[in-house]
């Protein structure tokens, strides 16, 4: 680590004057999006452009044994009609493993299906037409003869002898399982007083982006050059797969991420149908844009959380934790996704589990299974609310058996905030966190001991409220430990580009991505404040392969602490090179110098001496009147990926204050807490904003979130009336608070924060709705908290 | 299908064209006119991200069809923000970062301005009920909320 001290030359950039670090100021260019002038990827539209249609599969799993695409391809406007065998000429398969989830085994997936089909809502065909009406139109008349196989979906039967193997080649449905032992579990459950044992289960759901999937791939047969236009979170990782499935060079592939309509997760992966869309716009020489409608969304975005998880606690009667062990059992569909793998959630919860508590002892399983429904992969807070639901719901039960109350067994078992370095029981190792700072702070902000007794007072009215606490760790910051040591080519370092133009305001281009978290705007506040340059002069450019530096982008909360330490070195470098020429020009020494308010200034009475413009315009224009030996760079890169930790976890706690309608069975959420610890604040409004939205999506998963499936595979509520999201009316307001503890790794210290909310939110809604029950002895441990499940748990239905 | 004639009036400019009957108003405003800040999110009438006004009243253009609009005034994001008539609801918006993605803001400007033009003081609750109809999956609503009641308070001199 580089600290200020070393480095006179420059202050801190918390303490530089006028430092945007640590204040809340607007995201640049939000004028565009609220004008309704953002360029999303269903805005664009190229010359020649066709527009593609997939046919997909109304089974589960089912033999092809003929598609007939005669009448299809007379019906107007219809350009091709293209099936899973005619595409592969143009894209080969790909298998979604990674060498370091060892034993992780998947089969071959195809762009499109050939053969077999094996989830509802696999692409059989694509049509391609001058307009999607019309390439509906078409898709309804091609026709395809299928030959229905035993669906399996239910995960628990996978496993068993008599159930069939979905990739015969594979042996099993087996795809993933990691076991975990540490420290004495059998010993230290035999020592204690209680010990509890509980199923949580957890309802399969999705992002739901706002903004469907899009995709417009443009193949110019004349560059020998394909540039895809699609809202993605990991431009760098498109460009490669797309070349590597296309038999192209990545120097061939161009990718643009303009305006992203949320992505959560969601838009990290490849999918067959962008893969689809890449291929044929190679094979048909045109562009072609692909809008999945909100069906298909349902049926093909990524879904998430479908676990059945076995906890087991141990307890002592002073409210010391003994142990943890949990058995994880997660189901992802017919294939692991690509190229990030449907291993890495139920990894997660083996990392996860007890993770914010002293005890050592901890044993794990998770098994992940094939089965015949739609692909699970990484969505926000990848595995965090799993895990999270299933420790402190094992917590709040250890309380409630020796009778100790929620926040006190906490209080005895977090890891002492002294304590750091450590490891947690799974190995991770800990850097710094704060579990009883903020522990201290939540009870401060939410008043504890008033709503305790507030809610002791309405009990005797017949009034159920509850309030549920939950502490949690987060993974940010990710290091190449992630993907890049399993042979996965998604880089986990960042670049940034800084250079002064010739008006001396200031362009910046960042490997980081933009999907409204602020990326933009952390960026601009970091070179803004290290350069001495004000904001509305600094332009970020992103979202663009050919014109950014190379690195991962925006996913598993890592912008701000990767991209936005490369900003920060870069602009030092910057910064430097202008105050050298400065010096030159002005006769006197860097040292002398600094940078305010877009002029160079004395250091000793903070005197004007030049602007940055004026500088500029020599550099640029007479550099012929510069003293000899004197060559300017006014432009400078810098690269950065955390090398000492593989991951900068955070911490954080949560609270929940609710009230059930133990009649009909809803839960109206009162107020919810967040207090969480990501490390130095670059933008305070932006971390509370990513900590809010965060926390309605795991309420969402909380309450009303879930796929359902029935029992041939076949999705019933694939749309926004039936699959339930949050809506503003049964929202609570959010109160946040921070607990600041930097990483030491960089110089800006910053950590993630985008996954925070999400990762506790639903074990601290859970806790409450059983907390509110209390009285009725009953103890539910199942999301989303419907009515039909809290009536059935109060044995009212 | 053949296409029908729909003379209409779109942010204030006269627009003459021959649509085809099943076509819906969103994908005309879109397709057609360009203009792209009506977003499509669900296509069945519950995310609210396509939010236009029509003759004043604030409608879902994916459940409209074009048709429907021949001799209607219909107004969209590109409207009322040339028009300035929502300049202060989207400074509010701006400074209390009342949107990440965007995709919904055009039709959650949409919602809240029709609010405020039928109830000029909403509480929270009355502005948490009238953008029950608009999803956003990014803010968790406090910001938006935030930003309405705001507006609402200057616009009704009752700055704080």
């Amino acid at each position: 680590m580089t600290s200020a001290q070393e480095n006179p030359e420059t202050l801190s950039v918390l303490d530089r004057p006028n430092s945007y670090i640590g204040k809340t100021v607007p995201r640049p260019n939000l004028d565009r999006l609220m004008q309704g002038r953002g360029l999303y990827v269903s805005d664009i539209e190229l010359p020649r452009m066709a527009h593609v249609v997939f046919l997909r599969s109304p089974h589960a799993h089912a033999k092809i044994n003929s598609i007939d695409v005669s009448v299809a391809k007379q019906m107007p406007g219809v350009i091709a009609v293209v099936s899973g065998k005619d595409l592969s000429s143009v894209i080969t398969p790909w298998v979604g493993v990674l060498s370091h989830l060892k034993g992780l085994k998947s089969a071959p997936q195809s762009a499109i299906a050939v053969d077999r089909v094996c989830w509802q809502g696999e692409a059989v065909a694509a049509v391609v037409a001058s307009s999607r009406a019309q390439a509906e139109d078409a898709a309804e008349h091609v026709l395809v003869d299928y030959e229905e196989l035993e669906a399996i979906t239910d995960m628990r039967i996978a496993l068993e002898s008599s159930t069939a193997v979905i990739h015969a080649s594979l042996g099993d449905n087996l795809a993933f399982e990691r076991n975990h032992d540490a420290g004495t579990v059998d010993q230290a459950f035999a020592e204690s007083d209680q010990v509890i044992e509980a199923e949580f289960v957890f309802g399969r759901h999705t992002g739901v982006t706002l903004e469907p999937r899009s995709v417009v791939a443009d193949w110019s047969a004349a560059e020998a050059r394909l540039t895809i236009y699609q809202g993605t979170q990991a431009p760098h990782m498109v460009q490669n797969i797309a070349a590597l499935h296309l038999g192209l060079k990545e120097s061939q592939v161009r990718v643009v991420c303009k305006d992203v309509g949320g992505s959560f997760g969601i838009k990290v992966h490849i999918y067959a149908d962008e893969m689809a869309t890449y291929a044929l716009s190679k094979l048909l020489r045109r562009p072609i844009k692909f809008v999945a409608d909100r069906v298909e969304s349902f049926n093909t975005d990524i879904h998430a959380r479908d676990h059945r998880c076995k906890g087991k606690i141990g307890v002592k009667r002073d409210g010391t934790i003994t142990a943890f062990e949990i058995d994880d059992l997660t189901g992802i569909g017919p294939y692991s996704m690509y190229p990030r793998t449907s291993a890495i959630e139920a990894n997660q919860v083996v990392n996860l589990v007890g993770g914010p508590y002293v005890t050592k002892n901890y044993r794990a399983r998770a098994r992940v299974v094939f089965q015949n429904k739609n692909v699970m992969c990484q969505y926000r807070a990848v595995g965090h609310p799993i895990a999270c639901s299933v420790t402190e719901g094992l917590v709040d039960l250890a309380a409630m058996k020796i009778g100790m109350d929620p926040v006190e067994i906490r209080r005895r078992n977090l890891i002492a905030d002294d304590a750091y370095p450590c490891a947690s029981p799974s190995g991770l190792r800990f850097e710094q966190l704060s579990h009883h700072a903020a522990l201290a702070k939540l009870i401060q902000m939410m008043d504890y001991d008033a709503l305790r007794a507030e809610q002791s007072a309405r009990r005797a009215k017949n009034i159920h409220r509850g309030i549920g606490i939950a502490s949690f760790i987060e993974v940010t910051n990710p290091s190449a430990a992630f993907y890049g040591v399993g042979g996965a080519k998604i880089s986990s370092q960042d670049g940034v580009a800084v250079r002064l133009d010739a008006q001396g305001s200031v362009i910046c281009q960042t490997s980081i991505t933009e999907q409204g978290q602020g990326s933009e705007s952390l960026t601009a506040q970091i070179v803004g404040s290290v350069l001495g340059v004000s904001m509305d002069r600094v332009r970020v450019v992103l979202g663009d392969t050919d014109n950014t530096p190379y690195g991962g982008g925006t996913w598993a909360s890592r912008g701000a602490g990767i991209g936005g330490e490369a900003a920060l070195q870069a602009a030092k470098v910057l910064r430097k090179n202008i105050l050298d020429v400065a010096a030159a020009v002005l006769q006197s020494t860097p040292k002398e110098l600094d940078i305010v308010d877009n002029g160079v200034v004395n250091v000793v009475d903070g005197a004007s001496r030049i602007d940055l413009s004026e500088l500029a315009r020599i550099v640029y224009f007479r550099p012929d009147t510069l003293p000899p030996g004197i060559q300017p760079e006014f432009m400078a890169i810098r690269h950065f990926v955390p090398r000492e930790y593989p991951f900068a976890f955070t911490n954080g706690i949560q609270a929940s204050w609710l009230e059930v309608d133990t009649d009909t069975g809803f839960v109206k959420l009162l107020k919810h807490w967040v207090v969480e610890d990501c490390g130095t604040i670059i933008n305070p409004q932006l971390v509370d904003e990513q900590i809010r939205g965060g926390v309605v999506q795991g309420l969402g998963a909380a309450l009303f979130e879930k796929c359902v499936y029935d029992e041939r595979g076949q999705l019933t509520n694939a749309n926004m009336a039936d699959y339930l999201v949050p809506m503003s009316g049964e929202m609570p307001d959010i109160d946040v608070g921070h607990v600041v503890s930097p990483t030491l790794e960089s110089e800006l210290g910053a950590k993630g924060a985008g996954e925070a909310g999400t990762a506790g939110a639903a074990a601290a809604v859970t806790n409450a709705v059983n907390d509110a029950l209390r009285p009725f002895g009953t103890i539910i441990t199942e999301i989303p908290l419907t009515p039909q499940v809290i009536l059935t748990a109060l044995g009212r239905i | 299908m053949t296409a029908v004639a729909i003379s209409l009036v779109v942010n204030g400019e006269r627009v003459d064209a021959d649509v085809l009957p099943r076509l819906n108003l969103a994908d005309f405003l879109r397709e057609h006119l360009k203009l792209t800040g009506t977003h499509v999110g669900c296509e069945h009438g519950v995310c609210g991200a396509c939010t236009v006004r029509v003759n004043g009243d604030i409608v879902r253009s994916c459940l409209m069809f074009a048709v429907q609009t021949h001799n209607a005034t219909v107004e969209t994001i590109e409207g009322i923000s040339d028009s300035g008539e929502v300049s202060d609801l989207q400074s509010a918006f701006r400074e209390r970062n009342a949107l990440q993605c965007g995709f919904c803001t055009p039709g959650m400007l949409m919602a809240a301005q029709d609010l405020l033009k039928q109830s000029p003081c909403p509480d929270r609750e009355q502005i948490r009920e009238h953008l029950s109809g608009n999803y956003c999956r990014c803010t968790g609503y406090q910001a938006i909320v935030d930003a309405i009641e705001t507006t609402a308070r200057a616009r009704t001199g009752r700055l704080p």
